[in-house]
């Protein structure tokens, strides 16, 4: 009895309801990428192995398009990596949320955007990894769902699947925004972002928000000039 | 048609994952001062609502039509009055779909 009542206080706890929401909704996407993947004519298996190994919804979608769309292997790959760039940045802010040790290594896996964004928004380690655990799953049996109903299955986009993502990252990033140099430094890279999203490559124009930065950091390193100058006379 | 498409998904998820290791491994490299991890916390924010906008207004190639961002938005205003996150992202995902089912695009 009592077992049973911890667990239901468990599920109650808004960090787990919150992380289920968003794992859920990767599941759901998940069945949309399985169906679309294995509808080009992939092998099954292969679509199995891409949500396991690579876990990016983004660039299995875009791997998948450009490999049926008869693009070369080599251009597909580096256009889906492009895609992927963004972890680098992600993950060294994400750092100090990942476990110790050898777990390390195996959480490293499970940073993606919405990972990330639940670290920063509800303080940590636990977040990151509870998010990580259960988007994983999710995202790959949602991949089996899709694959097996491949062709029996209606429009995610009624549901307004693709909805759920943004706002969700928008619901996890809003609180920092309170801040006015960040807020003004974000829109900036947005508008940065979406200004170049028509003419570049997929991936390139969110790593191109960084330049919204810039002046931030070109000041940091004014500051530390002026420091060293006064430390030295 | 197998065997390069294995290759391509094998290069990818390596790819992939030396990225995310890249990141972490600089990060137990470098101690950076104080300032600059804040720029490195607004980096975060930025990069993520870069996400959030190119990925509400575009699909592919072109535009994403107006009833995702019609959804993106109406969660916005429900985040920033503090509603509950589930009730912030069932709300923008059904604003989306109701006007789908209208005949929104």
């Amino acid at each position: 009895m009592f077992i049973l009542a911890n667990m239901r206080s468990f599920w109650r706890t808004p960090l787990v309801r919150d992380a289920l929401l968003v794992a859920v909704a990767s599941g759901v996407v998940g069945v949309a990428f399985g169906a679309v993947a294995t509808s080009t004519g992939l092998p099954w298996w292969l679509v199995l192995l891409s949500s396991l190994v690579v876990f990016g919804g983004a660039s299995q979608f875009l791997l998948v398009a450009l490999l049926a769309s008869g693009a070369g292997v080599v251009a597909a790959v580096l256009a889906a990596l492009v895609v992927n760039v963004r972890f680098l940045p992600l993950s060294f802010a994400v750092a100090g949320s990942l476990p110790r040790g050898r777990a390390r290594w195996l959480a490293l896996h499970l940073v993606t955007d919405e990972t990330v964004a639940f670290a920063r928004a509800r303080g940590g380690a636990s977040a990151f990894t509870l998010l990580g655990v259960a988007q994983f799953a999710c995202w790959n049996v949602g991949t089996l769902a899709g694959v097996l109903a491949a062709g029996a299955m209606g429009d995610t986009a009624a549901w307004g699947v693709d909805a759920a993502f943004p706002a969700a990252l928008l619901a996890l990033v809003l609180p920092a925004l309170a801040d006015r140099a960040v807020r003004r430094t974000a829109v900036a890279g947005c508008a940065l972002a979406v200004a170049a999203t028509p003419v570049l490559p997929a991936g390139v124009p969110v790593l191109l928000s960084l330049l919204a930065l810039g002046p931030a950091a070109l000041q940091l390193v004014r500051e530390r000039g002026t420091r060293t100058a006064q430390v030295a006379s | 048609m197998s065997g390069a498409v294995l290759l391509a998904v094998g290069v990818c998820a390596a790819g992939t994952y030396a990225l995310r290791a890249l990141g972490v491994l600089l990060a137990s490299r470098v101690t950076l001062p104080e300032a600059v991890q804040d720029l490195v916390g607004r980096g975060t924010v930025v990069l993520l609502l870069a996400l959030v906008a190119t990925s509400t207004l575009f699909e592919g190639g072109g535009g994403a039509g107006a009833a995702r961002p019609a959804g993106v938005l109406v969660a916005g205003v429900l985040a920033w009055r503090r509603v509950p996150f589930v009730a912030v992202v069932l709300v923008g995902a059904g604003t989306a779909a109701a006007l789908r089912a209208v005949g929104v695009p």
